[in-house]
């Protein structure tokens, strides 16, 4: 029902005559970097940004003129929605048709999710509006995954620099490398700066409203922000994500028991830091504690380090992120009572085994960091409103981020994007998520396949993975009835890993042998995160091994790391 | 004894076949001894063009409990590192080819022994078959090897350690007054490494806590006491790094400057002391003790001289007369602390004095029984020693530095020359807050109830 609807809305649109002003269109030209007739409009690219500023009456681009972007469907239809105003949205109110709904479509929460769905939504041609009640960029950009890379790229060089056999093996003579806390410290947040204002800019360039409060859900299809703006919208998009999750009995005080918000900061360098938690987060400050001088101590409930990995990868990142590393670990254990450090005591961790609850041990180190994983940020978000409770915070949705209320009915024109939802927690993931909601919304069915989308772990050397792990492969097989091989290579054999002496790593391949489906490929190596787009774009697009085997791959280049897997592998074909 | 031969792992080449041949051939006059296993872990071909493998690392370590698909061993072949796998559960009994060695595809790199009493049998059949590269040696002798070679225990080399506390070392307020060690992982990782005993490392890191170069300090550390132990062994002309105890006591030592200090010297008669102290000697009473007891009476008088001054300026009345002494241990000295000496009975003082000195000598005193001393005796009287001049140790108000007790001819003020037992004390204190005449009557005090001592046994 809610397809249907949506398809003759795109109808109707679809026939409305254009009025074309200008920043529109360069704000969609940027975002979909669509056609190359376009480029004979606007010279270059980063001119497009210098528009932002301007209103939209001083672009008099002419309806003939931007025609000649033929081949660019996609520029040519939002711009007839979003500045005609379609018969759905008609919040312009001045064309004589009934004046129902402010905006087509509200998005509550500004970060990589939201502000993903608001460019496709505005390619769309959708009238959009942003609320953010914080910063603009959210988790992410701020306290994330963002300001993180800019650490890690410190450590990165730091751990290169001071390895002196890595060194003297490429015949290099570095002395005494140092490092200035405020300077890296600087950095992390000069970049998060940076990419805010980037995010901004590129939303109000497009014209995306970004109301400033919190949003709260008041009904359906009604916003508030801030104290009393209340706002409606056709559809409503949940993307305010995510906050650190702190276990009880954990005292976090910000200077010596931390969360990676605080950490993000790097105020201090502790001479020993426990970090709860060996996941993602917590691999990636070890990387970065480490590189810095500190020493680390890992509490994992689970019974082995990095849970979630494939174990294969899990066992080889240990054996070279950890190991060798001024790293322990506590395995099966809780941290059941945190106390910061006081008066001159040191912080103290109360750890209790996993499983009989005896009190097993209690350490006392200079700060802890909490990497336990991230909660939901949805309270104060109205749900109560629209009879929608979530689950363990998380609010509840089908495959296409439709929320779904108490009763286990969807909530027509109002759905949940990333963390919030808590489907798969990742910042590119929430994007994929809004842009799957705004291509529903605007008339085209879409269900995003999450086993499609990569994750990466930024560690030295990296960790990536998409799809399965070998063990969850292995079980579906074993339902589904059908067969599994795995493949893997190592760096050792690939040229450029060894010219860059980093021959340090593996890719695994997981696959139906029978129909050459690819299920998961896992990567532990150098540059790992961005060589793993070739196996998830071929599992997003269906390639199969068969194929893709033909592939070329440029040489040398360690993206034949992933050519020599694919050729590895024998499809009964 | 009869073994089965028999393959842990699944390789993919001719040495599983070579070992079924085996275990056919052995099968034969062992059906009934099926149930004593000890199977050999060998090196599988992880490549068809692998021929030999290296160790990269044993993941698991003799001695331990493997259960099917754990990781046993790293093997980096010509084109990976991997991680092989055990197919039976197990106890890693003896590790034949060490980290970094090469074994050709198929040797033997390590015995598996089904339960924990065969571990010992598979070391001895290690011992015996000798050779580890050769995948066939044989068994057949094995019983008589296993009976002539007890327990083999592969004993790790422990290195000699250093003493384990020093004068005026902080330790950890957490670990529970010693009981538990704390120390950073890198430290852990270290001594591990350098098969250092943490327990006997003292920490410098903050608050006592072990860092990586106290390990590495007492790592290097035997190496020099070794060298320092007896005159022969001495290397001469060559430059020996101080131990852990070594550097602690250079740091006090240098600390120790920065206090002005000053000396008192007293001639005290202790006729009554010695005859006091033979009456008492059976029940186990030390001459140490009746010092410290005595000491800790004349401070309870003069309680400036039991204070301490640590910043310079403001000075502490201590609430407790802890009395140290210092006592000589291999490659140093310690002090334990006989607390409360003033409200102890000395026959409770001399027990705990015992108990100190053997826990001293055997390196077990807690921290709070050798740095909690508010004043310190050091007596070198055993010596022949008549008399010398302590240095402060910091942090405290004053030292006593004690000389023998010799027979010595005195001109009494009746007129008369006679025989009296007499030592010489010579406290050293800090002048910023002790002066000599609080030194002065302090030690006044001290000669009257030495040489009246009757207090001494109340």
């Amino acid at each position: 029902m809610h397809c249907s609807a949506a398809f003759s809305q795109a109808a109707t649109s679809a026939t409305a005559v254009p009025t074309i002003s200008g920043s529109r269109h360069v704000g969609a030209l940027h975002s979909s970097s669509s056609s190359s007739s376009c480029t004979l409009l606007i010279p270059s690219k980063p001119i497009n940004l210098r528009f932002c500023g301007l209103r939209r009456e001083a672009f008099g681009f002419s309806p003939s003129a931007f025609t000649r972007c033929s081949n660019s469907q996609r520029v040519r239809l939002p711009s007839r929605r979003r500045f005609k105003g379609s018969n759905v949205s008609a919040s312009l109110g001045d064309n004589g048709i009934p004046k129902s709904f402010d905006y087509d479509l509200i998005i509550i929460g500004a970060g990589v999710g939201g502000h993903g769905a608001a460019l496709h939504a505005v390619e769309k041609g959708l009238k959009t509006a942003i609320i953010e009640g914080d910063v603009v960029g959210g988790t992410c950009v701020n306290r994330g995954c963002v300001p993180s890379k800019a650490l890690l790229a410190v450590s990165g060089r730091m751990r290169e620099l001071q390895s002196e056999h890595h060194m003297k093996a490429l015949g290099l003579q570095v002395h005494a490398a140092g490092y200035d806390r405020q300077g890296v410290a600087d950095h992390a947040n000069n970049l998060a700066t940076k990419i805010r204002n980037n995010l901004t800019n590129s939303m109000k360039a497009l014209g995306v409203d970004i109301l400033t409060g919190v949003g709260t859900i008041l009904g359906p299809q009604k916003v508030k922000f801030g104290t009393d703006n209340i706002v409606t919208a056709k559809d409503i998009i949940i993307a305010t994500g995510s906050v650190p999750f702190v276990p009880k009995g954990i005292e976090v005080d910000g200077k010596t028991v931390i969360t990676s918000d605080h950490a993000l900061k790097l105020e201090f360098v502790p001479d020993w830091i426990a970090i709860v938690g060996s996941g993602y987060i917590g691999l990636e400050f070890s990387d970065v504690y480490t590189a810095l001088g500190s020493e680390v101590t890992f509490i994992e409930a689970l019974d082995q380090l990095m849970p979630g990995f494939d174990p294969e990868i899990g066992k080889l990142a240990q054996r070279v992120l950890i190991n060798p590393r001024k790293i322990d670990y506590h395995t099966g254990v809780f941290a059941t009572k945190i106390t910061p450090a006081k008066d001159g005591k040191p912080v103290t961790i109360e750890l209790i085994d996993a499983k009989t609850k005896e009190p097993k041990d209690t350490l006392e180190v200079d700060a802890a960091l909490i990497a336990t994983g991230r909660a939901p940020f949805t309270n104060g978000l109205g749900l109560e409103n629209i009879n929608v409770v979530t689950q363990r915070g998380f609010v509840p949705v089908d495959e296409r981020m439709r929320v779904i209320d108490a009763n286990g009915n969807l909530v027509p024109h109002l759905y949940c994007i990333g963390d919030a939802n808590g489907k798969m927690m990742l910042a590119h993931a929430a994007s994929a998520q809004g842009i799957s909601v705004v291509e529903q919304v605007t008339g085209r069915d879409h269900v995003l396949n999450h086993l499609s989308i990569p994750a990466a772990c930024f560690t030295h050397p990296e960790i990536s993975m998409v799809g399965l792990t070998e063990p969850q492969a292995r079980e579906k097989a074993e339902k589904e009835g059908f067969e599994v091989s795995v493949v893997k290579t190592s760096f050792k054999a690939n040229t450029k890993a060894l010219a860059e002496n980093e021959g340090e790593g593996l890719a695994k391949l997981i696959y139906r042998p029978d129909n050459g489906e690819i299920l998961g490929v896992h990567i532990f190596g150098l540059h790992a995160a961005d060589l793993i787009h070739e196996a998830s774009n071929a599992i997003a697009l269906g390639t199969r091994i068969q194929d893709i085997k033909f592939a070329v791959h440029a040489h040398p280049t360690l993206s034949e790391v992933l050519d020599e897997l694919f050729k590895a592998a024998k499809v009964n074909f | 004894m009869a073994h089965l031969l028999q393959t842990t792992f699944l390789p993919s080449s001719s040495p599983l076949i070579r070992r079924n041949q085996t275990y056919i051939l052995r099968i034969s006059g062992s059906r009934t001894r099926v149930n004593a296993k000890i199977r050999e872990i060998f090196m599988p071909a992880l490549s068809s063009t692998m021929t030999e493998g290296k160790i990269v690392s044993w993941v698991r370590s003799e001695g331990d409990k493997l259960c099917k698909g754990e990781s046993v061993v790293v093997v980096e072949s010509d084109k990976a590192d991997m991680d092989v796998e055990t197919f039976y559960d197990g106890y890693l009994a003896k590790i034949m080819v060490d980290e970094g060695g090469v074994a050709s595809v198929g040797s033997a790199i390590a015995l598996l022994a089904e339960s924990e009493d065969e571990i010992a049998e598979a070391q001895a059949k290690a011992a015996a078959s000798g050779s580890p590269s050769s995948p066939s040696s044989e068994t057949s002798n094995s019983a008589a090897v296993v009976a002539a070679v007890p327990h083999p225990q592969p004993e790790k080399v422990k290195l000699a350690e250093p003493a384990a506390v020093t004068v005026g070392s902080a330790v950890h307020p957490a670990s529970e007054g010693g009981k538990r060690i704390v120390a950073s992982p890198y430290a852990k990782k270290l001594a591990k490494e350098l098969k250092v005993e943490l327990a006997r490392v003292v920490g410098s890191g903050p608050k006592g806590r072990i860092v990586a170069k106290d390990v590495e300090a007492a790592a290097a550390g035997p190496a020099a006491s070794v060298a320092a132990a007896g005159p022969a062994g001495i290397e001469l002309a060559s430059v020996v790094p101080f131990t852990t105890m070594q550097g602690a006591v250079s740091r006090n030592m240098v600390e120790s400057l920065a206090v002005p200090t000053f000396r008192v010297g007293y001639t005290i008669t202790t006729d009554a002391l010695d005859a006091l102290y033979k009456k008492i000697k059976s029940k186990g009473v030390t001459m140490t003790a009746l010092l410290a007891k005595a000491t800790a009476l004349a401070l309870v008088q003069h309680p400036v001289v039991n204070s301490s001054c640590r910043d310079g300026n403001s000075f502490i009345y201590n609430s407790s007369i802890n009395i140290a002494v210092a006592v000589a241990v291999d490659g140093g000295l310690i002090t334990p602390v006989l607390q409360d000496a003033d409200k102890a009975d000395i026959y409770t003082l001399s027990r705990k004095w015992k108990e100190l000195v053997d826990k001293a000598r055997a390196k077990l005193l807690q921290p709070h029984e050798y740095n909690t001393g508010t004043f310190t005796l050091s007596n070198l009287g055993m010596f022949g020693v008549d008399r010398f001049d302590a240095i402060l140790p910091p942090g405290t108000g004053a030292i006593m530095a004690v000389g023998a007790s010799e027979p010595t001819v005195v001109a009494t003020k009746d007129g008369r020359i006679g025989m009296k037992n007499q030592m010489q004390v010579n406290v050293t204190a800090d002048h910023r807050v002790i002066y000599g005449a609080d030194l002065a009557s302090f030690l006044q005090t001290l000669a009257k109830i030495i040489e009246d001592p009757r207090d001494l046994t109340f």
